[in-house]
């Protein structure tokens, strides 16, 4: 069975919508950083997939792996933030972090 | 170098008042006001400058041999100012005739060889030269010079030796001033009491140094420009003596009278500069020498050669008169012509200066009112200093001066010494008798001067310095001894108080009065006070001047009516005060003799007062005055019909006796009436006045010349003041008011629309983004999950605009 250039993005927006909804409904501070890491793999698998079936090429392999790098840069700040944010309020519930509000 | 020393000396003399002043000023920082510091240190200044004078004159008459003297000079008597060195009978005897013959008035300079004729018939007795050059414009040399000639060397030692004695008078006069509080009785102020302030002791002296300074540099001074700085110089000293009690309303008055009086004369006197500067090309009197004695600019004494005869040369058609130099020809290359009648107003112009000065007609009012100041400096200012100033430049500008100008003079003095004589009949002030006393004797000086009488105008200068400083101080003491009581009515007896001062003071009254007792040998012989000698002198010029020019037969009437007049209203004064019963038993019962310090000066001021002219016209003090007088004075001018015969020495001795003999009359009879009217008691004085009242009243108020120039002067002033001051209320303050009220209605709509529009705008920003801001805020919630919904919906959104903008 051969799958087009569809199928990979089909997966990755299912993946990327999947990371939104993670986004937007975990009151989780971890959950809510594994919703970012799947919209960034979904994307990935777009990258990914653009590389295979267009004339991308390896540019967007490696931007792909520049992705990779960055969330992992990110997912070390975001956990040091999470983990700050927990010393602080032992708790991590975004939703009370809210002393910038307006 | 004898110009060297004698410049050194004098400069001594001339510049230790300065430092005097210098330190003086700031006695009231540096000690204590009860301290008689300051005055002693005055004291040394001028006595060290009278001995440094005194030197000098010896120094000159050793380099000159004496010749001066020896003209056939058997008077020479060792009671002389100039014998104080004893040097006259040692001086070799000259060959005479030639010397009088040779152009003395030429100034061999310092660079001695450069007249050589000059300098083998007669050793050289003028020095001049430059001791600073301050600037030069173009060739115009702006320096200090001195011009030393046996005039300078007088009139040094003549002026320190008398300011030595009103210093050493001062320190006893002054000593109420020592004190931190001084009250000023004839001050008070607008509640009635007097004026209390701490005492001036040593700023009397500062100024009387500063005085002293600026009458020296006046006579030293080398050239006429010189000469008008330290001219104004005296002019304010005496403004600042004279308003000496300055918070008392007369004083203050009188000091600024004196002050702008001087003024006018001052503008005539910048005027005859100016006239000297554009035809003569400098202010030198000496001529200028470079290092090899060659002349390279003529001075101003060489600029107007004079013929054989003594008249200027003028050019036959034009009448304008040769400039240029006789004994170097054309070194300046400014040889040319001057209008005549511009050489007559330089002479009038600097005349004019010598009229306010020495307070001639018609600007003789302020020297009155100055006996506001304390009585020392009137015998400073009213003998040696101020007003003697005038009367030294009219002698030592005498080679520019031409006919009609010495005529002016002669009239000028004229007038004023007969006007003056007659308000000092009538005057009651003692200090105002003799300060009308001055003013005609002034007038005399003058009108010697005018007649042709260089020498007799001179000598009467310095005889006049001696015994009137004698008088005032004798009045000084006699106001000191009755406690600041100056009206003679209130006095009287007072001989057995105060002996002393009654008797030098009657020696300066037969002084100036002109008394003596005939010699055997004729008048020339006579027994006399100086003042007769030298006032026979100017009599006489007077009498020979008018025998040549009848026309002006007043200008001897009245000198000799005024002989009269003066013995008259000085032996008045004396009686008045000295002589008959007390009149007032207050001011006699708490006079006194005053002390030592004050009576010493007067004693020895009266012994020169009596002898200094010993000998008269051939005595040493008149041969030292006329030892450089310019050459033709000595023959005279012969006239044509058209003008003016001038009488040479010669003319004058030959009318010398009838002179005499009818000045000593005029003398006699003035003190016989005076003996009569107030010393005898035989005739009632009052009853004299109350017949002449209209004639005392004119004399009283001084002929109405205050009143006069009041109506001529300050009235109009007023008038043109007070339009002034209207205009400038209505008119120019009106302008100012109206561009004020503008300037105010402006700047009203300026605020309001800086207030309405400017700010409005402003502020309609600022609330915007206030409110925006304010509005926005509530989208910032804080929670993360919202934000991410944001996210989505604004890429969704973007999406969404982005196909349905470029669909395929």
């Amino acid at each position: 069975m051969q799958f087009g250039l569809q199928a990979y993005l089909f997966v990755g927006a299912v993946l990327f919508v999947c990371g939104l909804v993670c986004m937007a409904t975990k009151r989780n501070g971890i959950g809510v950083l594994m919703g970012v890491e799947l919209v960034l793999n979904g994307a990935n698998l777009n990258f990914v997939a653009f590389s295979r079936y267009t004339s991308l090429g390896l540019d967007a392999q490696i931007f792909s792996l520049f992705v990779i790098v960055l969330a992992a840069a990110e997912a070390a700040v975001a956990l040091a933030i999470a983990l700050n944010f927990y010393n602080n309020h032992l708790t991590i519930d975004v939703d009370r972090a809210n002393k910038l509000k307006g | 170098m004898t110009g060297e020393t004698l410049r050194n000396l004098l400069m001594t003399a001339w510049l230790l008042p300065l430092l005097g002043f210098a330190i003086e000023i700031f006695g009231g920082f540096w000690g204590s006001r009860k301290s008689r510091a300051a005055a002693w240190l005055a004291v040394a200044c001028i006595g060290t400058g009278f001995i440094c004078s005194a030197t000098a004159l010896v120094v000159w008459g050793n380099a000159t041999h004496w010749a001066v003297l020896s003209h056939g000079d058997d008077h020479a008597d060792a009671h002389a100012p100039a014998a104080h060195e004893g040097k006259q009978d040692s001086a070799p005897a000259q060959p005479q005739g030639a010397a009088t013959d040779t152009a003395r008035y030429l100034t061999a300079s310092l660079a001695a060889s450069s007249t050589e004729e000059a300098a083998a018939a007669r050793p050289q007795t003028v020095f001049s030269g430059t001791i600073y050059r301050l600037a030069s414009f173009g060739s115009l040399q702006l320096s200090i010079d001195y011009y030393i000639d046996s005039l300078t060397l007088v009139m040094f030692t003549m002026v320190t030796f008398i300011a030595t004695c009103i210093h050493l008078f001062a320190i006893g006069y002054m000593s109420e001033e020592l004190t931190e509080e001084y009250v000023d009785h004839h001050a008070h102020l607008r509640n009635g009491h007097h004026v209390h302030r701490p005492g001036r002791f040593y700023r009397f002296f500062a100024f009387l140094s500063l005085f002293c300074f600026s009458m020296l540099g006046l006579v030293i001074a080398g050239n006429i420009f010189q000469i008008f700085i330290f001219w104004e110089l005296v002019g304010i000293c005496s403004f600042l003596l004279i308003g000496f009690y300055t918070e008392r309303k007369s004083a203050s008055n009188a000091a600024n009278k004196a002050f702008i009086m001087n003024r006018v004369g001052d503008f005539g006197f910048l005027i005859g500069l100016m006239v000297v500067w554009t035809y003569f090309g400098t202010f030198q009197f000496g001529e200028t020498v470079d290092a090899n004695g060659q002349v390279v600019q003529a001075g101003l004494f060489q600029m107007l050669p004079r013929d054989a005869d003594g008249n200027v040369n003028r050019n036959p058609e034009t009448g304008e008169v040769m400039i240029g130099s006789a004994s170097s020809p054309n070194p300046g290359g400014n040889r040319g012509t001057i209008p005549y009648f511009l050489l007559v107003t330089a002479g009038l112009g600097v005349f004019a200066g010598c009229i306010g000065k020495s307070a001639q007609f018609p600007l003789q009012t302020w020297l009155p009112d100055a006996m506001e100041g304390p009585t020392p400096v009137s015998a400073l200012v009213h003998s040696a200093t101020m007003v003697a100033a005038g009367v030294y430049l009219v002698g030592r500008f005498y080679p520019l001066f031409v006919h009609e100008v010495l005529l002016t003079i002669a009239y000028v003095g004229c007038i004023t010494l007969f006007v003056a004589a007659t308000i000092a009949i009538v005057a009651t002030d003692i200090k105002k008798v003799l300060a009308y006393s001055t003013i005609s004797q002034l007038g005399y000086m003058m009108l010697g001067l005018g007649v042709f009488g260089w020498g007799a105008g001179l000598f009467h200068l310095v005889t006049h310095a001696f015994f009137k400083s004698l008088m005032f101080l004798c009045s000084g003491s006699v106001i000191y001894g009755c406690h600041h009581e100056q009206e003679m009515p209130k006095m009287g007896g007072l001989w057995r108080k105060m002996p002393i001062t009654a008797l030098t003071m009657l020696v300066g009254v037969i002084a100036i009065a002109g008394l003596a007792v005939p010699g055997l040998v004729g008048l020339s012989s006579a027994f006399a006070f100086s003042g007769f000698h030298s006032k026979d002198a100017v009599v006489a010029t007077a009498l020979a001047f008018v025998k040549a020019n009848p026309a002006h037969y007043l200008l001897f009437i009245v000198p000799l009516i005024t002989a009269g007049i003066t013995a008259f209203y000085m032996f008045r004064l004396w009686f008045y005060t000295f002589a008959g019963t007390p009149r007032d038993a207050h001011v006699y019962e708490h006079c006194h003799e005053t002390p030592l310090i004050m009576t010493g000066p007067l004693l020895v001021l009266s012994l020169l007062a009596a002898y200094c002219a010993w000998g008269g016209e051939s005595g040493v003090l008149y041969r030292l005055i006329t030892g450089d007088q310019p050459a033709w004075v000595h023959h005279g001018i012969a006239g044509s019909p058209e003008s003016l015969t001038l009488p040479g020495h010669a003319a004058v001795a030959a009318v010398h006796h009838e002179a005499g003999l009818l000045a000593l009359i005029a003398a006699f009879s003035g003190t016989f009436v005076a003996w009569l009217l107030y010393g005898s008691g035989r005739v009632n004085v009052e009853d004299i006045r109350r017949q002449l009242s209209g004639v005392h009243s004119f004399l009283a108020n001084k002929w109405h010349f205050d009143d006069l120039y009041d109506a001529i002067f300050m009235r109009p002033m007023h008038v043109v003041g007070r339009f002034c001051a209207w205009f400038d209320k209505t008119i120019f303050d009106g302008i100012l008011h109206a561009s004020a009220r503008i300037t105010l209605v402006v700047s009203r709509w300026d605020r309001t629309f800086d207030e309405v529009v400017v700010d409005g705008l402003v502020n309609l920003v600022g609330n915007t983004t206030w409110s925006v801001g304010n509005a926005m805020k509530h989208l910032q919630t804080g929670r993360l999950r919202q934000y991410v919904m944001f996210i989505v919906a604004g890429v969704v959104a973007l999406f969404a605009i982005l196909l349905s903008t470029f669909p395929g």
